[in-house]
């Protein structure tokens, strides 16, 4: 894993010295609060509905055990006992108060840990694959060039007013974990025809109330001119790019209103123009971080665990687990597992601080001291020998970390929404709750399938609706909540934007529609079709007739 | 009828402006305004900056609970989070 070196660690600590004095500064009434508010923002503090909120970046959602101990001890000391992984891999504080957040920050940068890149109108925490360093489909590990995005990005001085944020994706796989193709940047690592490995550069993806899949402006870049490339895509949005209406600030808004192709010549006459500068890493550097991701000291095991086999025909519930929840593992005799922050009835992406120092013991213990965060809002354990399995499994069951769903009907991604968030017009989570309350059996979830459900509580998106493949998408009528049904999005390799498919229905009647789908769904799937595939096949128009017929 | 509410600087809490011109976390205790009444109340509570991060007007009804449009976010604002009954001030109620 990469460690702060000198510079980071100045950095970080004059940081916070500094946001120490502004909020004495506001504090005191020296700052008025339009004059406070881009500084707080800054430094990821956001003001909601109920208290102060505080996202902590995860660059490229890796922690260590020591880091999500850091983070449990905030939620602790200086919140309400627990925290709320983002479809960003942040982590969300819900009650901090203002006159905390300094000591928080210092705490945290104990860690290694910040709030940099978390929020404002420039290049946010930059986002990769759970899996990386650890899955069987990778090219190499995306980190790397996720950490080198973060050196360059980070207080960016040309960056640093960018007409809206920028948020940038990395992926090494094919199948993409990391919704490459719905960010500002997506970056996909690949070797190509000639066997060299490079970049795929995809620019304009974006949600919100104007969603796009993003394009391909260039098909292969070598690795070593990432740098000047991303600052020549970085360049013309921040000339190019509107200022004047905070909807069309995006790039994605640029690269759309004029075409891909006059973007794309945009992009590549300010290349030329920089490309034989020093922005570009020198190899050495790029090796040194390559160093810090060096692949852990795998031992050399047997595919295959005879204690694991022993377990799994003796436990179905340990079996299902393991169907579901863990991942072939690039080295031998090793599985990814998979922790599952969405228990039935529970809230999405929230977990409490004696969790968070359960995964922090179990990355420690059998997991070579490393955690992921998601964007589905899961955990993850990348490096765990399928010897120690079972004992894993325990040790999440008896937390309530266990559940066998991912990628299944009730792992579903829910924004806030208005139990929190100042922005939204209805509640996500309730919905959320009830969907997976109403699933709760859990063969009936398997034998479903891959099925991704995406709530967001207004048209800004934090939740994906537009990309699941049931949307659900919360809109205020007169003061009372409704939800409009979204249908085939995906956010994955093979991405595209839901369609809506009718009239916004009442809460209670947002949970039966989605049994109804997934009802048709089952009664005219095909061999192994999930039920995307279905849709697909079929089009929207059964799907909306059984939606809507009887009802 | 209208009162005026805001977050509390130090914290961010839900405050509620009193008849005596005091924040109170009890929204039962927030004054009430006619509405021809209230814009210069708002204009001198948004300038008390070194107490409240913001403030704005919402309608209540004749008893002081939310009312209008912004009924359903101002009452989850008032009492806490619907999806934790333990958090905001719908604990402190039963305790």
């Amino acid at each position: 894993m990469y460690r702060y070196d000198e510079f980071d660690a100045t950095l970080v600590g004059e940081r916070v010295a500094q946001f120490r004095g502004q909020v004495e500064r506001r504090l005191s009434g020296e700052l008025s609060e339009d004059q406070f508010k881009p500084l707080r923002l800054m430094n990821g503090l956001y003001l909601q509905l109920h208290a102060y909120m505080l996202r902590v970046a995860i660059p490229y959602g890796t922690l260590s055990s020591l880091q999500m101990r850091k983070l449990a001890h905030v939620a602790r000391k200086y919140d309400k006992g627990y925290g709320h992984f983002t479809t960003r891999q942040n982590i969300q504080y819900n009650w901090p108060a203002l006159v905390d957040v300094p000591d928080i920050l210092d705490d945290l940068a104990e860690a290694e840990m910040h709030a940099i890149q978390t929020s404002g109108n420039c290049i946010r925490n930059v986002t990769s694959d759970q899996f990386a360093g650890a899955a069987a489909d990778e090219v190499e590990d995306p980190r790397i060039w996720c950490e080198v995005i973060r050196q360059w990005s980070t207080f960016h001085p040309e960056f640093t007013f960018l007409p809206r944020k920028f948020k940038i994706a990395v992926t090494a796989s094919q199948n993409d974990r990391a919704a490459i193709r719905l960010h500002d940047i997506g970056l996909r690592i690949y070797t190509n025809d000639a066997g060299e490995v490079g970049f795929e550069v995809i620019v304009g993806g974006g949600l919100g109330r104007t969603p796009y899949i993003g394009h391909t402006i260039r098909e292969f870049l070598p690795k070593k001119h990432l740098l000047s490339y991303l600052e020549a895509v970085l360049r013309v949005y921040n000339l190019e790019g509107r200022r004047d209406n905070l909807y069309k600030a995006r790039i994605k808004i640029l690269v759309n209103a004029g075409g891909v192709e006059k973007f794309t010549d945009m992009v590549e006459a300010e290349w030329a123009a920089i490309r034989k500068s020093e922005i570009d890493l020198p190899a050495e550097e790029i090796e040194r971080i390559r160093a810090y991701f060096a692949p852990p000291d795998f031992e050399a095991l047997p595919a295959e665990s005879a204690a694991l086999e022993q377990k799994r025909k003796g436990d179905v519930a340990f079996a299902r687990w393991l169907r579901v929840n863990t991942v072939a593992h690039k080295a031998s005799g090793y599985a990814i597992v998979n922790i599952s922050l969405k228990p039935v009835g529970g809230i999405p992406g929230d977990i409490s601080d004696v969790q968070m120092e359960a995964v922090a013991d179990l990355a420690a213990q059998y997991s070579q001291d490393e955690i992921r965060a998601t964007h589905e809002q899961n955990l993850v354990l990348p490096h765990v020998k399928k010897d120690d399995l079972y004992a894993v499994w325990q040790a999440l069951a008896a937390q309530d970390l266990a559940t066998p769903n991912i990628s299944l009907v009730s792992d579903i991604i829910a924004c806030p929404g208005l139990d929190y968030c100042t922005l939204a017009n209805t509640r996500s989570i309730p919905i959320a709750q009830r969907i997976s309350e109403r699933f709760a059996d859990l063969e009936q979830q398997e034998d479903i399938g891959e099925l991704k459900i995406k709530i967001s509580g207004c048209i800004n998106a934090c939740g994906h609706h537009h990309v699941g493949h049931i949307g659900i998408l919360g809109v205020d009528k007169k003061g009372e909540e409704f939800y409009q049904i979204t249908l085939g999005g995906s956010g994955a390799e093979d991405a595209s934007l839901g369609e809506i498919v009718g009239r916004g229905l009442s809460s209670g009647d947002a949970v039966s529609a989605v049994e109804k789908l997934v009802d048709y769904y089952r009664e005219n799937r095909q061999d192994n079709e999930r039920f995307i595939d279905t849709y697909r096949r079929l089009g929207a128009d059964p799907f909306k007739e059984a939606l809507y017929a009887a009802a | 009828m209208k009162a005026i509410t805001g977050n509390r600087l130090s914290d961010g809490a839900v405050v509620y402006l009193r008849d005596d011109d005091q924040w109170t976390t009890q929204r039962s205790e927030a004054a009430r305004f006619d509405d021809d009444d209230i814009a210069p109340v708002l204009s001198a509570a948004q300038l008390r900056v070194r107490e409240i991060a913001d403030a704005y007007i919402i309608d209540v009804s004749a008893d002081g609970a939310p009312a209008g449009r912004t009924i359903i976010r101002e009452t989850i604002r008032g009492a806490g989070p619907t999806v934790r009954g333990d958090l905001g001030l719908q604990a402190e109620c039963c305790a």
